[in-house]
């Protein structure tokens, strides 16, 4: 049988390795910090990898790991400090809070789930950075949460893939 | 002995609550947001996380590069001759001037001394290339190739070949972030060509410029080419910044609003000049009563004696 990682399989997944956390963390930042100039609609990919473990494993990914990612994306975003650690903290905080609800809908109702949090998140930054004196960065600028949105069925795919491998190695299996 | 029931036992232990967590991090980071925003307090961190994730950067910069390097590829050869014939034409236009300018330059010189002048600075410049625009979308910055190791210094000009880019606002070590004039809190002390006026340009939303406070009735037209003034001491006077575009006087408003477009290809990538930086003539003493080693406040560039 192939892999069906849906919602529908009520098979029980292998526990998660941290190391993955960090991998796909890492993996985001670099998404992030590709030079695409003033590219309209581009999501925040350590905003959704942040979002999707607060969801799925609110015990392992905490608001210091929020935090210091925040701090790696203003020091490269050449942002204010502190702008993207408040944003993303808050973002861990509700998600990890809400993960026992959203967990229990299909896939398309926890994007509408996720969709908020992420206009959220860049609402605080926008916030932030008026009251520190700056220019309103256009209604364009929220197109980025829901590409993020959109993209919460293929990052499920990819980010659940190590954890549903079988216990027991088959050598005759390609996967 | 702890009773069943009385204290949880270790493995539901899970630190302090959520609550709590966030309200700590919520604290931090708002401390940090003010730490930089109000007292700029944090260059030195900065400068060494930016150093600590330089190689990712330039590694996350690979993929544009190939990108453009495919597109330059596949570029026609026809786009590539015309663009050769046009480059030409306009180089030969420009030597007659070159030329003359060399000859004009020495007679300046001469008729400066004569008549007792300070001589005009000779200008100083690094070539560096744009890496790429900050991905911050609230402010307008571009990232450039060179840093303190190439003598980069905070305030220097930024140019292209046709007009003012920005100011270098921050440096390190291997790149540099420069300001550009379309910048919200960027200003520009310039003056009009056609009749000297001087003010002050500042950046608006869209990537424009505007001059604000100008009565409604100054004496502006769309079309008039903006220079510096150089009288702030950064930017060398007579470089060209930006065209007027629109002027709008509202006879409810007492000024006008003047909309600009910047002469230098401000939005593009390419290749910049970091101008050296200016030495003013010292500003005059203001008061001697002030005790004097103590460092003047206000001031937010500080200029080189």
């Amino acid at each position: 049988m192939a892999i069906q990682p849906t919602h529908s399989s009520r098979r029980i997944l292998l526990p998660v390795k941290q190391w993955f956390i960090l991998l796909s963390l890492a993996a985001a930042f670099f998404l992030n910090i590709i030079p695409l100039g003033d590219a309209i609609g581009v999501p925040d990919w350590v905003a959704l990898a942040l979002a999707f473990w607060s969801v799925r494993e609110p015990q392992r990914l905490g608001m210091g790991t929020a935090f210091v990612a925040g701090l790696l994306m203003d020091v490269a975003g050449g942002s204010v400090m502190g702008q993207h650690p408040l944003a993303y903290i808050l973002l861990a905080f509700a998600a990890g809070g809400l993960s026992r609800r959203i967990l229990w809908f299909p896939l398309a109702q926890q994007a509408l789930h996720i969709l908020p949090l992420l206009l959220a998140t860049q609402g605080v930054m926008v916030v932030t950075r008026l009251i520190g004196g700056a220019d309103f960065p256009g209604w364009g600028y929220f197109l980025g949460s829901l590409t993020g949105t959109l993209l919460w069925f293929p990052l499920t795919f990819v980010l659940l893939l190590p954890q549903y491998q079988p216990i027991d190695k088959d050598e005759n299996r390609p996967i | 002995m702890p009773v069943a029931g009385h204290q949880p036992p270790p493995f539901f232990k899970r630190g302090p609550a959520p609550l709590a967590r966030l309200a700590f991090f919520v604290i931090l980071s708002l401390a940090l947001l003010v730490l930089d925003l109000k007292y700029r307090y944090l260059e030195l961190a900065r400068q060494a996380v930016v150093v600590a994730i330089y190689p990712l950067q330039r590694a996350a910069y690979a993929p544009v590069d190939l990108y453009e390097q495919l597109g330059g590829y596949f570029t026609s050869l026809a786009v590539l001759q015309r663009e050769n014939v046009h480059l030409k034409r306009k180089e030969l236009e420009s030597a007659n001037w070159l030329m003359r300018q060399q000859h004009l330059e020495l007679e300046n010189q001469r008729l400066r001394e004569l008549l007792d002048m300070k001589v005009r600075q000779p200008v100083s410049g690094t070539l560096a290339e744009i890496l790429y625009a900050a991905r911050d979308p609230f402010s307008r910055r571009i990232i450039v190739d060179k840093g303190s190791q190439d003598g980069i210094a905070p305030g220097q000009a930024v140019v292209d070949e046709v007009g003012v880019l920005g100011q270098v606002t921050r440096v390190f070590p291997l790149q540099s972030e420069v300001t550009l004039v379309t910048d919200k809190n960027q200003a520009v002390p310039v003056k009009i060509v056609r009749n000297g006026l001087r003010t002050v340009l500042f950046g608006a939303s869209g990537g424009q410029l505007e001059l604000r406070f100008l009565a409604a009735n100054a004496d502006v037209q769309t079309g008039d080419l903006l220079v510096t003034s150089g009288l702030d001491g950064v930017y060398l006077p007579g470089l060209p910044v930006a065209k007027v575009a629109r002027v709008d006087r509202d006879a409810a408003y007492s000024f006008a609003r003047i909309l600009c477009e910047p002469v230098g290809g401000v939005e593009k990538h390419g290749q910049v000049l970091i101008l050296g930086g200016r030495d003013s003539a010292p500003l005059p003493r203001l008061e001697e009563t002030e005790p004097r080693d103590k460092p003047s406040k206000g001031r937010r560039i500080r200029k080189k004696e």
